[in-house]
């Protein structure tokens, strides 16, 4: 009790001394906490729903509360690391038909621009690599504080044509949709 | 001879319901064996589509049997006879309500969830779990071949009665009131 007294004196301390120095002092937010993050998505086969995530993916992410639009994202997501479904479909979705893991190995999301919508929310401009074709991303981030964290959340639709995922006689929207849910959660640690 | 019919409804929930089973057991044999596809996920969806509307009718079946017993079988018949087709009944009834539901809880289980014809999602009964994903649907598989032992078993009885004891059995079944008198 003590001790945090003296360390809260000294925070204190040292904000005053920051305050004078520099206009703001918010936290900085930077690695992500990868066990608490997650990438899900939902494929529609026949109206019906298969759940899946990309459990491997690393990046940097810098992110100011007090000035979210200069926040920055770089993911890199490891696509071997699909999971979904059966061991078939996993060997499937990895096969030159849909992802081609062997020539492309990951996919990579750079934000562009940042536009602080207010209440917690921005809107994320960007663009998504996959499969070798780049198409620009707009996404809603909500984001919030959680205990030491700043945590994030984006659900945006991706068309998995426009990748060219699924080619051949999977490209068929009937049989497996276009449209893609994808769900993103980070969770930031303090730079 | 026999007489007495089941009530009508009896024969068309019989009928649609033989129809539907042959058509989702039909299914599951050409396309369980192809490697995956569109057509196999098409194949797969119209078989749990007819699975889970046949999940749906045997529970209907199995109320309307309560309320509505089977007409009088006033055939000369063994008891031992009587006792084997009165047990393939019951277990064809088990069989048309377990078999939907464990490929229900198997699809579950591999992290699929089933929906209806495409209208909405069935909830999922299990979480994803490979392990039960793959036990499930080997006992998906087993009951289905004893379903197919036992409808060939019903068929033969029936065709057996119907041609060789000539004693009119199918008109119990029949849609015409008249048929096997």
């Amino acid at each position: 009790m003590k001790l945090d007294f003296i360390k809260s004196l000294k925070c204190l301390f040292f904000l005053v001394c920051a305050g004078m120095t520099a206009q703001v002092l918010a936290t900085e937010y930077g690695t992500i906490d990868l066990v608490k993050s997650n990438i899900h998505f939902t494929s529609k086969l026949m109206g019906s729903n298969l759940s899946g995530d990309f459990s491997k993916f690393s990046g940097k992410v810098s992110f100011n509360p007090d000035d979210p639009e200069k926040a920055k994202a770089n993911l890199t997501i490891e696509i071997s690391s699909f999971n979904a479904g059966g061991q078939e479909l996993q060997d499937e979705a990895k096969g030159k038909n849909w992802f081609n893991t062997k020539n492309f190995p990951t996919a990579n999301f750079v934000s562009d621009s940042i536009k602080n919508l207010g209440g917690g929310h921005l809107e994320v401009h960007g663009n998504l690599s996959m499969k070798g074709k780049s198409m620009p991303l707009v996404m809603t981030v909500a984001y919030q504080p959680q205990g030491k964290q700043m945590v994030f959340d984006a659900s945006f639709q991706l068309l998995r044509l426009d990748y060219g995922l699924g080619a051949g006689n999977w490209a068929d929207p009937s049989a497996v949709a276009n449209e893609v849910p994808v769900k993103v959660h980070l969770a930031l640690n303090p730079k | 001879m026999s007489s007495a019919r089941y009530n009508l409804f009896s024969v068309v929930i019989h009928w649609v319901m033989a129809l539907l089973i042959l058509i989702a057991w039909s299914i599951a044999i050409v396309v369980g064996d192809m490697p995956l596809s569109p057509l196999r996920i098409v194949g797969f969806s119209w078989h749990k589509w007819l699975g889970i509307t046949v999940l749906f009718l045997v529970i209907i079946r199995l109320l309307w049997r309560a309320t509505h017993p089977a007409p009088k079988l006033d055939l000369k018949m063994p008891i031992w006879q009587e006792k084997v087709m009165a047990l393939t009944h019951v277990a064809l009834y088990l069989l048309m309500f377990a078999i939907p539901l464990v490929g229900w809880l198997m699809s579950s289980a591999k992290g699929y969830t089933v929906n209806y014809f495409g209208l909405f999602d069935l909830p999922d009964l299990v979480g994803k779990d490979k392990a039960l994903g793959h036990q499930l649907k080997e006992v998906h598989e087993l009951l289905a071949n004893v379903l197919v032992a036992l409808v060939g078993l019903h068929v033969l009885a029936a065709l057996k009665h119907q041609f060789i004891d000539k004693d009119g059995l199918l008109g119990r079944m029949s849609f015409s009131r008249n048929a096997g008198k």
